[in-house]
């Protein structure tokens, strides 16, 4: 992969949220005294009147959007993945989960690369608090171009969404022009040695991965999984099929996440031996995002190596 | 709309009707919708302006029940209100009845808002009032929390959000009946002044008679003066849990608990014993 512009999906939130805004005037911004960090500023700037600063309250802030939502409006909260998944879960479930209300919530400064703030900060459990709510959907893009494309279609859908975005900045490797579907894996490279499912910030990381392999005769299929829940279970399938083994590369913990979701459907409809790469199932420490994703192991040599070492093992 | 003189028989229907239905469950919480039965005896037939036969006309009023437990009593008022047949009732917390145990918003006409998680109705409450501002809409937006739920942080948020906001149009009611499932409210965690804290928060405090419709109406009238002082209104509704029947009443035993066989005979007997007492005036 060439050098690339790099570019935080929190600042794709930002600017796709101002011209969703434009386009519609039903829809109102909510956050609760994050709106510089999170982006959701941008709007505020734009669209005064439409943008309701809720207080660091996170919990009233979700609630609040259940009651925004039941008038008509359709309420984009945002703040960070530990508030709005952690903190405000319960109003999230019974709130907005359970009577399935039309909330968009935006969590920004994801996983271990928020970085020197510590662990108190780096939300690694996100995926497997809003995968458990049902009828959640639960996205997580992997660039610039991809933020913008799944915040307009989380717009289209009816019904709660979860969106995951970073603080890091992190390279745009989408074409402008690139089909973006909610509920679909995208292919990056084929291969049949062994499948990378990859989801978020650590997408360029596994097609890195993917070419230091096919330099030591593997080859690697990468597979873009930006919508966590629901799973793309066909492509997951066929990847299981066409591979016989599968590496998740996830920045969660991975009890829970993506990982833990590509398992399940293997194991119901195709086992073959997964591995499972992400945080293992410990608290960050403060340090730079890349620092803490060179010692999590979830950068593009650490993935080739365990490909390797897995590939190996396969038989 | 309902005459004044019409709501204490309601009140006892609607009472009577608490009974059968947690009767009918084997459970339920009986107590807390027998206090604040007269609020939303109140509410639904002098105060909301809503269509019983378009439960979803976007210009009515909303209500949120936070405290989500006591949906017996409004489930009462509803059908009598015609949302759906009195015959449902009956059908409380069973398999495939409408009525869930705590409301559910995509399940019962007439229901605005999912609830029964403490804490969190007076957040949607808040966010309706808002939404009614940002709409241009002129609705009123009306909750009913507990004393003892005024425990939960979320009150304060929510309560913040209010005054911040300007939501006039919002009228705050509390249940105060002083009780709670492990003891008085006093004993487990005391809310109170509620009436100080909510006024510390922005409020127009009301303490009135929750048992007695001149004063109810009193509290409503507040809420009607409030409209353009960008001041939310709150009604402290002092009751009895469990009012109206000899044995719950003041008795935290019965918040949520059902009365067994001989328990609803004599409940129902006390209950026909006030509407001889309303006839004979």
């Amino acid at each position: 992969m060439a050098e690339q512009k790099k570019i935080a999906t929190r600042d794709s939130f930002g600017r796709a949220l101002v011209e969703l805004g434009r386009q519609h005037k039903e829809i109102v911004v909510m956050d609760a005294d994050l709106a510089g960090a999170t982006r959701s500023g941008m709007f505020k700037k734009e669209f005064p009147d439409r943008f309701f600063d809720c207080g660091i309250a996170e919990g009233n802030m979700m609630s609040a959007a259940a009651g925004l939502s039941s008038m008509g409006l359709v309420p984009f909260v945002s703040t960070f993945a530990m508030f709005a998944a952690g903190r405000a879960f319960e109003q999230v479930r019974n709130g907005i989960g359970y009577p399935h209300l039309n909330v968009k919530i935006c969590a920004t400064h994801a996983g271990i690369s928020v970085g020197a703030d510590g662990a108190t900060h780096q939300c690694c459990e996100d995926f497997a608090l809003m995968r458990s709510i049902p009828g959640m959907t639960v996205l997580c893009p992997s660039d610039d171009v991809e933020a913008r494309k799944l915040l307009a279609a989380a717009y289209e859908l009816e019904g709660p969404v979860y969106l995951r975005f970073g603080r890091l900045g992190v390279p745009v490797f989408h074409d402008e022009n690139a089909e973006i579907t909610i509920g679909k894996g995208e292919i990056l490279r084929e291969g049949s040695d062994v499948a990378l499912i990859a989801t978020g910030i650590l997408v360029p990381e596994a097609v890195k991965a993917a070419e230091k392999l096919a330099a030591a005769g593997i080859e690697a299929r990468v597979i873009n999984m930006a919508t966590i829940k629901p799973l793309d279970e066909e492509c997951v399938r066929q990847a299981a099929k066409d591979c016989g083994a599968i590496l998740t590369v996830e920045e969660h913990n991975i009890i829970g996440g993506l990982g833990e979701a590509v398992c399940a459907t293997v194991a119901e409809t195709c086992p073959v031996p997964v591995c499972r790469i992400g945080v293992r199932d410990c608290f960050g420490h403060s340090a730079a995002a890349e620092e803490l994703l060179a010692e999590h192991g979830l950068t593009a040599e650490s993935i080739a190596a365990k490909a390797q070492q897995f590939v190996a093992r396969k038989g | 709309m309902m005459e004044v003189q019409n709501l204490p028989e309601l009140a006892v229907t609607v009472r009577e009707d608490i009974l059968r239905m947690t009767h009918a469950a084997g459970n339920g919480h009986p107590g807390g919708s027998l206090s604040a039965t007269d609020y939303l005896v109140w509410l639904y037939n002098r105060e909301m302006n809503v269509r019983p036969d378009e439960p979803c006309w976007e210009d009515r009023d909303r209500f949120v029940l936070s405290k989500g437990h006591v949906v017996p009593a409004l489930y009462a008022v509803l059908a009598h209100k015609g949302y759906f047949p009195v015959e449902d009732l009956l059908t409380l917390r069973k398999p495939t009845s409408h009525l869930q145990g705590h409301p559910n918003m995509n399940d019962t006409p007439g229901i605005d808002m999912s609830s029964g998680s403490l804490g969190q109705g007076i957040g949607a409450a808040v966010g309706m009032a808002k939404g009614a501002k940002v709409l241009g809409k002129p609705l009123s937006v009306h909750v009913l929390l507990g004393d003892g739920e005024c425990a939960e942080g979320e009150v304060w948020e929510a309560a913040l959000y209010a005054a911040h906001y300007k939501l006039d149009n919002l009228c705050v009611a509390v249940d105060v009946n002083g009780l709670q499932i492990d003891g008085t409210t006093a004993e487990v965690m005391n809310t109170a002044p509620l009436d100080a804290k909510f006024a510390a928060f922005g409020f127009d405090a009301i303490t009135v008679d929750g048992h007695d419709f001149a004063e109810i109406a009193k509290g409503f009238a507040r809420f009607h003066e409030n409209q353009g002082s960008g001041r939310p209104t709150v009604i402290l509704m002092k009751t009895v849990k469990g009012k109206g029947v000899s044995f719950m009443e003041n008795n935290p035993g019965w918040h949520g608990k059902a009365p067994n066989d001989e328990e609803l005979a004599q409940g129902l007997r006390d209950l026909a014993a006030i509407r001889q007492q309303l006839k004979e005036g």
